[in-house]
């Protein structure tokens, strides 16, 4: 199973970094969701798969039942999830804003923090 | 004050321990501290009480004379790394004892001299504290005993000597003279490191006395004649040599106590400090001799050339500063006993007099607004004192019988008058520098004051006391030293010339007037030289400068080059680096990406093993074809709405993916939050009006295709390759373990949330919190098309109504 995970993830990567290289703002957008998926992804596989025993101990134990899921790759995965999603949710509302003030969806057009004619520096003392 | 036979870390030391040593470095820096509030409650009298400091030192180090010369050598450490073997230690042997007296004895003249050169200028208290730490910074230049706290000291002059030729920092001149001498002597100070630290290396010494013990050994490493190099690299630069000596003319923009100190007296000594000090160590060979005969030969008759062509008073010193510079590592390479004890006595007799000419020549600009020789004369009835010191130190310059300059001069001259080729080449350029310093020098004597009195922009006036009580007592002591020879044999040659030369030496320096002496006859040379310098001073000054002109470049025009080379070529990578194109920048980082993925493989050749086809049962199938053909979908749909939701369609596979393999949890989080996702990227995309179209031509999206395919590859060979490796599951054990007996939960993943990693997890809500806010803000801001600014709310309500 972790063979064909990693090709899904080689895909997800792919499709993401692709996207990334567009110069449009959205398309970058939507590259940076799937990257936060690619990533998730990685990180869970690393962890190894196992069949669908999640990891939480029985009422009666006090250990979880042999072959349960590993874990640590879930606590990271749900604080990655979230902040993914704030972080998105942050890009969304800039690119938006961004759009508005420059009304310009191609990164080529945004020179505002380095013009084109930016001043040679000074050969002075 | 003084711990003689402490025990404690520093026992081991030796005997003689005495912590005042490591005081006398920072005493001046304390004092430094508090100075420009001494100079506002003391007004005029600052520079008297501001001259108690180095005055004690002064005192302090006197007692160490007598031990210093029945060859006790005095220690001090205080551990700083000592991981590293780096501690702030000091030692005083000869050397460093003879460096100490002289920096804090005219140190102390110069305080007062500021006090009245300065005095009234607003920024004086600030002066006398840089002067203070400069103070503190060379004396633990020459007590430091641990390598790296040399260099520290080393550095920390750079630095006070910046901070002092900029001290008049509105001048542009200024301003370019500290930086220069900063780049240059500070560029030496990274050669000396690489150099100190090649030979702590090789030795396994971190001390100069440490390294002293292995005197002799260093000259047969490998790496000796690279630690030489860059050794003396930083000697040059500091001590002006011939290339790196453009600096120390212009360092002449500093104001006049500072030249005084700084650039004569004191701080380029520092370069011949460290070669006298490293004379056992690195000396005696060849390469040796002739790096520091030839590069300090010619500073000598470059310094001694263009002393003769400057008007500025300053100037002139400063160029015959910087033939003595060259003289004396010019005699240092020759290394001979006679060669070792005519530079130090020349050393000391420099000091004296060019410190008390250099207070001389600010006196005369004090006095009367100029420094232009050709623009003054018969002065002597209007600064009579000052004339005084003028003729006491030129005395001492021109080298004439009894001064100090005279027992140097007849001690040198001694070292090369016996030997055949190279010295009687070298015993002519010797007398060549000395007839022309001592032209200058008695040009700055007699010129200003004799021959009838010429306007000057101020009426002619006497300084007072704080401006000649200085150079007059540094002048009679340069004049009336060979009066004492046996006390100067005894307490300064012997232990001086031993530790430069690493063995006993006894000195028999006496004063005589003997023809039969063939130093003599080369004396009367020099004197006869320099004579028919002085007659003919207005036509050689031409002449070299007629020389210059047709020259037409200079070391000063080069720097300015290099700087400005140096400007433009950052510029040049900024602009090729830094252009501007988002596009650019992401292909190049995900160009690296790749690469940094393979290299380890294809280096190390660790290639993960072919994986087999997988088999899986129909839904795991079915999720992963949904996921990939959700992500096929967002790159070829054509609409933005249509491309939002096949974003959520493979957001949903993932969740799908997790559910199936044991993580409710995330399953959860991920349904949420791809279709909140979903839901607000539909929400402002439908505000604009674009398309999701990809607007790439078919060439760049292959350039694109092919650099994302390669990362993506690289990414999934690697993850291949950690799959087929052993997982440590120790930290998951341990949460297994421990999670219901000591957390008292039963979801494993949450307690790891709230509990083992709570903090994290506040950080995480943290994130979340700010971004919330920052959308809040972005959102609020009064937008381009001039909306009422309501929140991201505002596209749901309109679309309901």
């Amino acid at each position: 199973m972790e063979t064909a995970l990693v090709g899904l993830i080689a895909l997800f990567f792919a499709v993401s970094l692709y996207l990334l290289l567009s110069k449009s703002i959205i398309r970058m957008l939507l590259g940076v969701a799937i990257l936060g998926n690619a990533v998730n992804l990685l990180i869970f596989t690393t962890g190894r798969l196992t069949a669908e025993i999640p990891p939480i101990v029985p009422e009666d134990a006090y250990a979880p039942i042999q072959g349960s899921a590993n874990p640590l790759p879930q606590a990271l995965i749900l604080t990655a999830i979230v902040i993914g999603f704030a972080m998105f949710a942050f890009l969304l509302v800039l690119g938006y804003r961004a759009y508005q003030a420059l009304d310009a969806d191609n990164t080529d057009n945004m020179r505002l923090a380095e013009p084109e004619d930016a001043p040679r520096p000074p050969l002075s003392y | 004050m003084r711990f003689f036979g402490l025990d404690g870390p520093g026992a081991e030391l030796g005997p003689s321990l005495d912590f005042s040593i490591a005081l006398i470095a920072v005493a001046p820096f304390l004092a430094a501290l508090v100075a420009p509030w001494i100079k506002s409650f003391t007004g005029a009298l600052a520079g008297w009480v501001l001259a108690i400091v180095p005055a004690a030192i002064f005192a302090l180090l006197l007692t160490f004379v007598t031990p210093v010369a029945e060859n006790t050598v005095v220690k001090a450490a205080l551990p700083w790394i000592p991981s590293y073997g780096i501690s702030f230690s000091f030692f005083i042997d000869g050397l460093s004892l003879m460096f100490g007296l002289l920096i804090s004895g005219i140190g102390t003249f110069i305080v007062i001299y500021s006090g009245g050169y300065l005095a009234g200028h607003p920024h004086q208290g600030r002066f006398f504290s840089y002067m203070l730490m400069f103070m503190g910074s060379m004396l633990g230049l020459v007590l430091a005993d641990n390598i790296f706290t040399l260099f520290v000291f080393w550095e920390l002059t750079s630095i006070t000597s910046f901070l002092l030729i900029g001290f008049d920092h509105s001048r542009q001149a200024a301003r370019r003279a500290a930086i220069q001498a900063l780049v240059v002597t500070g560029a030496g100070g990274l050669a000396l490191l690489a150099g100190l630290i090649l030979m702590s290396v090789a030795s396994g010494e971190n001390s100069l006395t440490g390294l002293l013990t292995q005197a002799g050994t260093m000259q047969e490493q490998p790496v000796y004649l690279l630690a030489l190099i860059l050794v003396l690299i930083g000697a040059f630069a500091k001590s002006a040599q011939v290339p790196f000596h453009f600096w120390l003319p212009n360092a002449m923009e500093a104001p006049t106590p500072v030249s005084a100190y700084l650039h004569s007296a004191t701080m380029v000594k520092a370069g011949v400090y460290l070669i006298a000090r490293m004379s056992p160590v690195l000396g005696g060979t060849p390469e040796w001799f002739w790096i520091l005969t030839l590069f300090g030969g010619l500073t000598l008759l470059w310094g001694g050339v263009l002393a003769v062509r400057q008007t500025d008073l300053k100037q002139i010193l400063a160029y015959t500063t910087l033939g003595s510079l060259g003289l004396l590592v010019m005699l240092l390479g020759f290394g001979t006993k006679e060669a070792v004890l005519g530079a130090i006595l020349y050393l000391c007799a420099h000091s004296f007099f060019k410190g008390g000419l250099f207070m001389v020549a600010g006196a005369i600009d004090h006095g009367t607004g100029t420094r232009d020789i050709t623009a003054l004369g018969g002065l002597r009835e209007h600064l009579p004192v000052t004339f005084i010191a003028a003729v006491l130190g030129a005395f001492s310059m021109a080298g004439f019988p009894i001064a100090l300059g005279f027992l140097a001069k007849e001690e040198m001259y001694l070292a090369l008058v016996h030997g055949l080729w190279p010295d009687l080449f070298f015993l002519a350029v010797l007398i060549a520098g000395n007839a022309l310093m001592m032209a200058a020098g008695i040009l700055i004597a007699t010129k200003p004051f004799l021959g009838p009195l010429k306007p000057t922009p101020h009426e002619p006036h006497e300084g007072g006391l704080p401006l000649w009580i200085g150079p007059v007592i540094l002048g009679v002591m340069g004049v009336s030293a060979g009066l004492f020879t046996d006390w100067i044999n005894h307490y300064a040659l012997n232990p001086i010339g031993g530790s430069v030369t690493n063995h006993a030496v006894d000195a028999h320096i006496h004063l005589a007037f003997d023809l039969a002496n063939p130093a003599v006859w080369a004396s009367l040379a020099t004197w006869a030289l320099g004579a028919a310098i002085i007659w003919q001073a207005d036509a050689v000054r031409s002449a070299v400068r007629r020389t210059g002109q047709a020259i037409g470049w200079t070391f000063d025009i080069g720097f300015d080059a290099l700087m400005f080379g140096l400007i433009r070529f950052a510029d040049r990578v900024t602009r090729t680096l830094h252009h501007g194109r988002l596009e650019w920048y992401i292909l190049l980082l995900f160009s690296v990406l790749a690469v940094v993925l393979y290299a380890p493989m294809l280096i190390t050749g660790t290639a993960p093993r072919m994986a087999e086809f997988p088999v899986l049962s129909f839904y795991e199938w079915g999720a992963i074809l949904i996921a990939a053909a959700g992500l096929i979908a967002i790159l070829l749909l054509r609409t933005r709405l249509t491309a939002i939701v096949a974003l959520g369609i493979q957001g949903f596979a993932v969740a799908l993916i997790f559910l199936l393999f044991g993580a409710p949890d995330l399953a959860f989080t991920q349904f949420m939050v791809e279709t909140l996702s979903v839901v607000i990227l539909a929400l402002v995309m439908t505000r604009l009006h674009l398309d999701a179209r990809d607007p790439r031509e078919f060439e760049v999206a292959l350039r694109d295709g092919a650099v994302a395919v390669a990362a993506a590859t690289g990414f999934a060979v690697v993850l291949l390759s950690v799959l087929q490796l052993d997982l440590d599951l120790s930290l998951t054990e341990f949460f297994n373990e421990t999670s219901r007996p000591l957390a008292h939960g039963r979801n494993i993943v949450n307690v790891i949330l709230v509990d083992y990693r709570a903090i994290d997890t506040l950080g995480e809500i943290s994130v979340v919190m700010a971004a919330g806010i920052a959308i809040m803000a972005l959102v609020r801001l009064k937008g381009g098309d001039g909306d009422t600014p309501r929140g991201i709310s505002r596209p749901t309500e309109r679309r309901r109504t």
